[in-house]
């Protein structure tokens, strides 16, 4: 269905041929220096620096260890952390039995196998996506995996970071090391300055609409450019967390002065001369001039407007201010699926969303949870009042961007305009928690999946901006900030 | 659930929905669990497609439909025709572990999500990429005649559609398909190294 979309949107895009030179890509580079052994007619099997694990997909890769009567290997490497259950109104108890089993098992786990555990509701806790960055757990040219999807995210400070399975996770416990095919690479150049309004999240969507959500399946992609070079680090994070919604595992972005002034004195990055040293090696983390790639793309950022999806997949999305397809844009095979979309999403070919009413605003997700999400929103909503009737959650990605928030006294920006500032947590990216949207509920939210049913069986997601889902919440209808 | 492939010939569940995400495959409420019973997440499959919110089965949904509803069972259903780029978004395993708890051992697809389809290769789910031509041919001989059947030859690497007599290669490396006909674990070949692993720590 997404291919649609692309058929639409096509002006503003260069492909351009693969380069030829014979230089190493910044994927490679880091690649390379972590193979442990290339398998006979089979995978490489890579050494992995930094497992993070959360609750929901490592019970069972405790118990494989168990099973076999292994230790874990490398417990120094290795981080944990509840996040997916965690709820965002209290975090005295989870009141669900299971999920608060799942949330207990994990702090089990970490105690039995000797791994660091940031326990739900102390000072350390947050977001995996989050954290691991804001804490300079995540480093220039390491390998990072979690069993997660956007573990893409923490590729932004220049790392290999992939999403893994369960089965993986008891691999990287057992052996630091798992085995993998080698991706192809991309890279994707955003060229010139992004208009008005506009944010990473906005080039994400842009990029998914034109190469559809499974455009980089089977490519790691490196994002490079002025545009990317301009980003700040936040941004560079919510763009590279998007990765999966293109299909690629890994996006990647080289370290610079951005990255490494983002990192000093985070509290686990190397400290004093080491971090010298550090910088030194970092420097080095770019591709050569001469690399190759086996695809490139180049977008310019004048093409690019603040965005919304429509239908059940991210690649589903439009200019704000533009329309859905009509049938006649949509080619023949595809009409059904996309019919099939829009009668979720309860809404018409050609139509135009500029004006419709949500029933829910959320601000969060590992997407856009960190402190200039905060500010961005606040600079939006500031002077100004909720909508009535609108229900907003509003979730740090962490308590360290909570209390950044209270230290901006951005909480009372958000207090005076009607909002309420809660507590750290996946919250209503994907109804694992309280944090529900009800059937037939149409939400406009920061995360990052506006599949079916994922913010809760029935509710109906529209993905856009802070800034976007911010003019929403003030008005109650699907709001073009530039116009507000 | 860790069986030997060699060749399935069996009949087919046709699942023709592009992007078909593990979200759609296993809704995340069934995640919390910590179980392992293949049979918690096989009910789990497709559930939200399968089920209305009261619990009873969505009449016009495939896999409610007379002529595939059965389980599966050898050379009954064990192959899955899924749509494009099946198994995308979430990372989630409990996907994988839901199609095999049904009791799927393949599923034939034009494209497959990367962490997915890893996913499936963990769990002895073999994922046969297809070529789209190959792939509609089969929705349509399966829409004529549900009890149309299909060949998949591991050794050879072959997958065929045994009505129309038409076959295609599929990939598949040579460590892997070694894992499969011999069920074997990665994480198995992981622990034969970890002196390797060593040197390359002191290396490093």
């Amino acid at each position: 269905m997404s291919e649609v979309i692309s058929n639409n949107h096509k002006e503003g895009v260069k492909e351009t041929l693969p380069l030829k030179g014979a230089g190493g890509s910044l994927f490679d580079k880091i690649w390379d220096a972590h193979v442990i052994q290339d398998v006979e007619d089979g995978p490489t099997q890579l050494y992995i620096d930094r497992l993070y694990l959360h609750e929901v997909t490592s019970p069972q890769a405790f118990d494989t260890l168990r099973d076999k009567g292994l230790k874990a290997f490398r417990p120094g490497q290795i981080f944990a952390m509840p996040d997916h259950n965690t709820p965002s109104d209290q975090q005295e108890c989870i009141n669900d039995p299971v999920g608060r089993k799942q949330v207990e098992t994990l702090a089990r786990n970490c105690q039995e196998f000797g791994i660091r555990h940031f326990a739900m509701g102390t000072k350390d806790n947050g977001i995996i996506h989050v954290v691991g960055p804001e804490k300079g757990l995540s480093l220039p040219g390491m390998t990072i995996v979690c069993g997660d999807s956007h573990t893409s995210t923490h590729g932004a400070v220049g790392a290999i970071a992939m999403g893994i399975g369960t089965s993986e996770v008891a691999q990287v416990l057992a052996s630091q090391c798992i085995l993998q095919q080698k991706p192809k690479t991309m890279r994707i150049n955003i060229e010139g300055q992004l208009p008005e309004g506009t944010t990473a999240k906005d080039v994400a969507l842009y990029i998914m609409a034109q190469m559809t959500t499974s455009g980089a399946t089977g490519y790691a992609v490196e994002y490079a450019g002025s545009t990317i070079r301009s980003m700040s680090m936040e941004g560079r994070l919510t763009l590279s967390n998007l990765s999966i919604e293109m299909g690629s595992r890994a996006g990647l972005i080289a370290p610079d002065e951005v990255t490494f002034a983002y990192l000093k004195d985070r509290e686990y990055a190397p400290k004093g001369a080491d971090w010298d040293r550090a910088v030194e090696e970092w420097r080095k983390l770019r591709s050569d001039d001469d690399a190759r790639f086996d695809k490139e793309v180049t977008y310019r950022a004048e093409d690019i407007a603040p965005r919304i999806t429509y239908g059940t997949n991210p690649g589903a999305g439009i200019p704000i201010d533009g329309c859905i397809p009509t049938l006649d844009e949509v080619p023949e095979a595809q009409r059904a699926q996309f019919l099939a979309q829009l009668d979720y999403m309860q809404f018409q070919p050609g139509q135009r969303l500029l004006g419709t009413p949500v029933d829910y605003v959320f601000l969060g997700a590992c997407t856009n949870g960190r402190i200039e999400d905060f500010r961005a929103f606040a600079s939006v909503v500031k002077g100004r009042r909720k909508a009535p009737g609108v229900v907003a959650w509003l979730v740090p990605g962490s308590w360290a961007v909570r209390q950044q928030v209270i230290d901006e006294g951005i909480d009372k920006v958000l207090e005076e305009a009607g909002f309420e500032l809660r507590l750290p947590s996946c919250s209503a990216c994907l109804a694992m928690n309280p944090d529900k949207v009800p059937a037939g509920k149409l939400a406009i939210s920061t995360s990052n999946r506006n599949f079916v049913g994922r913010q809760g069986p029935g509710a109906r997601t529209i993905l856009a901006s802070p800034l976007t889902v911010a003019a929403s919440a003030i008005t109650g209808v699907i709001t073009d900030v530039r116009a507000l | 659930m860790k069986e030997k492939f060699d060749i399935i010939r069996s009949t087919c569940i046709p699942i023709a929905i592009d992007n078909c995400n593990t979200d759609l495959i296993i809704p995340a409420r069934y995640l919390a669990s910590t179980t392992r019973d293949p049979k918690f997440f096989g009910d789990a499959f497709m559930h939200d497609l399968r089920y209305d919110a009261e619990g009873r089965p969505v009449g016009d949904f495939v896999m409610n439909q007379p002529a595939f509803c059965e389980a599966p069972r050898k050379g009954v259903h064990e192959i899955i025709v899924g749509g494009a780029n099946w198994g995308s978004g979430s990372s989630r395993e409990h996907a994988a572990w839901a199609i095999a708890g049904y009791g799927v051992r393949v599923v034939v697809s034009s494209s497959f999500a990367d962490i997915h389809r890893n996913n499936l290769l963990n769990n002895f789910v073999l994922p046969v990429v297809v070529s789209k031509d190959f792939q509609q041919e089969l929705f349509d001989t399966i829409a004529r005649d549900p009890q149309a059947q299909v060949e998949v030859d591991v050794p050879r690497q072959t997958v065929t559609n045994l009505t129309m007599g038409r076959s295609e290669q599929f990939p598949l490396n040579g460590f892997k398909k070694y894992c499969l006909l011999n069920a074997l674990d990665d994480i198995d070949f992981l622990l034969q190294n970890t002196q390797k692993i060593e040197a390359w720590e002191a290396r490093n």
